[in-house]
């Protein structure tokens, strides 16, 4: 399995990270070097075998689906790049 | 006044105590040390204002009796955990500026306990990579040198920061945490001790997430008693991490006997790899002989799937970062990158992303991003989740056949140079954690002891890996071991 430039391009655009044309061919070479790396686990036989989903066995709390903290928009708003009358502000989203 | 950073913690809350010493005292003391070494780039925010308050209010805690073994004593904290009013980074600056409103679960409960904070510790960026170089506050450096050689040195990573500063005294122990190694292999660096608990010890509230199913916080410390110390403190249910396991914590300082007599200790053949230097074969082989001698039954196990926990982890860990760091957006926190006219929503993300992560975590949330999407996802991600139920199977079935606790190395080599590695590829740096990482993938704790000197003159490690929630008895055998070892040495002072 090899990594081509606009395979590199597809998953740039995915993370949402944006990468220059020239660079693309050195990122494609990085993932191969790591997914060539990755591929040993073609040897194992997983045949029958549960994928891990909790690595401690471990049945997970409940708890009451309720409100049980809030009102602080001051601080939920403190450290926006870009914050206006109580809301996250972001360029226009919709036309 | 310099002597009092060289303390370990339980001499500090003895003198404490009995009232030879105040917390005032030995915080400024640390401050001194800290502005002394700057070369070592260990300490990135500095919070002498905090650090006063603390130590005043735990010296009249310690005058009114009530007195936790962490009162007063001052720590270093990993710039991961996020503390209340205090830049929390992750070394990335795509958290530039950053001060969360909440304190991590880990550094409340320290706080709680009367530790001092002075100040937070360099990283890797998002606590990605093994010689503290993807750092956006630049290298964290090692104390030690190769002998008269004065080329700096890798303190190891990700938690670099809290190894050079625990070695080099700036600080009477730190917080570090560990998804691959990254507590284990920068101690084993530094002539430190670090213990990663069972997964779910610690709360991870409040801590930057890197590959959630992996990460445990953790302490670094002088020697194994601090470590129980400060392990205790840390540890402990929070019903605000649903992976938080409800469970008593033991008091791990008064499991330290030394007497590991009757215990069974495995040796695991597949960690002997090729290549790796005859010196650290040697300590290895030292180990065992220290822990026969006193009085530890050793024996021969076999750990199949290890070859394929390196190629697993470096599946999962960045599937899960890619999650986990697509909230590193420009919308709540941190850096945004500047628009240019017309440019919309999704330009905003992609060009703010690519202002704000290094390059190695660029690199791994994309590998993490492909090995999730369509097509990928059975043949990479689900046969690595796989792969993982093995690798945590093999550790069973030694536990299961009266295996207390295994004796590996803690790295395959000593520190190397900082720059050394900038040429090879990524996958080059990611064989320093061949030995720890298997332990983050099965969940189990792991302790790195100092246990001798390279040739160079430089420390090495070992590493015991113990049953799943039995840190004390961990604890215990890896105190055994550092008796025997006797490792004392310290980094000449040069900076």
């Amino acid at each position: 399995m090899s990594i081509d430039i606009e395979t590199a391009a597809r998953v740039a655009h995915l993370a949402r990270i944006k990468v220059e044309e020239e660079e693309l061919p050195a990122l494609a070479n990085a993932f191969n070097d790591i997914l060539g790396f990755i591929e040993q686990l073609n040897e194992v036989d997983v045949e029958g075998v549960e994928p891990m989903v909790s690595v401690t066995p471990m049945r997970l709390k409940r708890r009451q689906d309720g409100v049980t903290d809030g009102g602080m928009v001051d601080k939920v708003l403190s450290n926006a790049p870009d914050a206006r009358e109580g809301f996250f502000a972001v360029p226009k989203v919709v036309e | 006044m310099s002597e009092l950073t060289k303390l370990k913690i339980a001499e500090a809350r003895d003198a404490l105590r009995k009232g030879d010493v105040t917390s005032i005292e030995l915080t400024e003391a640390c401050l001194a040390a800290i502005e002394g070494a700057g070369v070592l780039n260990a300490f990135v925010h500095k919070t002498p204002e905090i650090a006063h308050d603390q130590a005043t209010a735990a010296d009249q805690r310690i005058k009114a009796g009530d007195a936790p073994s962490l009162c007063g004593i001052p720590l270093g904290i990993k710039d991961l955990f996020c503390t209340k009013g205090v830049e929390s980074q992750a070394a990335s600056n795509i958290l530039g500026g950053f001060k969360p409103e909440y304190e991590s679960t880990v550094t409340s409960q320290l706080f709680d306990a009367g530790a001092v904070m002075l100040g937070k510790l360099n990283m890797d960026e998002f606590a990605m990579g093994s010689s503290n170089e993807t750092s956006c506050y630049g290298n964290a450096v090692n104390p030690w040198r190769r002998g008269n050689d004065d080329a700096q040195l890798t303190p190891g990573g990700s938690s670099g920061g809290s190894a050079s500063a625990v070695a080099a005294d700036l600080c009477l122990g730190a917080t570090g945490t560990d998804t691959g190694g990254s507590i284990r292999q920068p101690a084993a660096f530094t002539g430190i001790t670090g213990i990663k608990p069972t997964y779910g010890r610690c709360s991870r509230w409040g801590i930057v997430a890197f590959a959630s199913s992996l990460d445990q916080a953790g302490p670094m410390a002088k020697d194994v008693r601090d470590s129980a110390i400060m392990l205790q403190a840390m540890c402990g249910h929070d019903p605000k991490d649903s992976t938080s396991a409800d469970l008593a914590v033991p008091d791990f300082e008064a499991m330290l006997t030394g007497d590991i007599k009757g215990k069974t200790i495995g040796i695991p053949r597949e960690y002997r790899m090729d290549g790796m230097p005859e010196e650290i074969d040697a300590l290895w082989s030292e180990g065992r002989k220290m822990l026969e001698d006193a009085g530890a039954k050793i024996v021969d196990i076999s750990l199949p799937h290890t070859k394929y926990a390196l190629p697993a982890y470096y599946v999962i860990a960045p599937a899960e970062a890619s999650s986990n760091l697509a909230r590193y957006d420009g919308v709540r926190y941190g850096h945004r990158a500047k628009l240019s006219q017309g440019d919309g929503i999704v330009e905003m993300y992609k060009k703010t992303r690519a202002e704000g992560f290094g390059d190695e975590v660029k690199r791994r949330v994309m590998v993490g991003t492909y090995v999730l999407s369509a097509g990928f996802y059975d043949a990479y991600y689900n046969r690595a989740r796989k792969v993982r139920t093995l690798i945590k199977k093999d550790f069973e079935d030694v536990f299961a056949q009266g295996v207390d606790a295994i004796l590996t190395p803690a790295t395959p080599s000593a520190a190397f140079g900082l720059g050394e590695m900038t040429e090879a590829d990524p996958v080059a740096m990611y064989l320093n954690d061949v030995f720890t990482v298997t332990v983050n993938l099965a969940g189990l704790p792991g302790i790195s002891v100092p246990a001798g000197l390279s040739k160079e003159g430089l420390p090495l490690g070992l590493q015991l890996i113990g049953r799943p929630w039995e840190e004390g008895d961990l604890l215990n055998t890896a105190y055994a071991l550092e008796q025997a070892a006797g490792f004392v040495a310290k980094p000449a002072k040069w900076w």
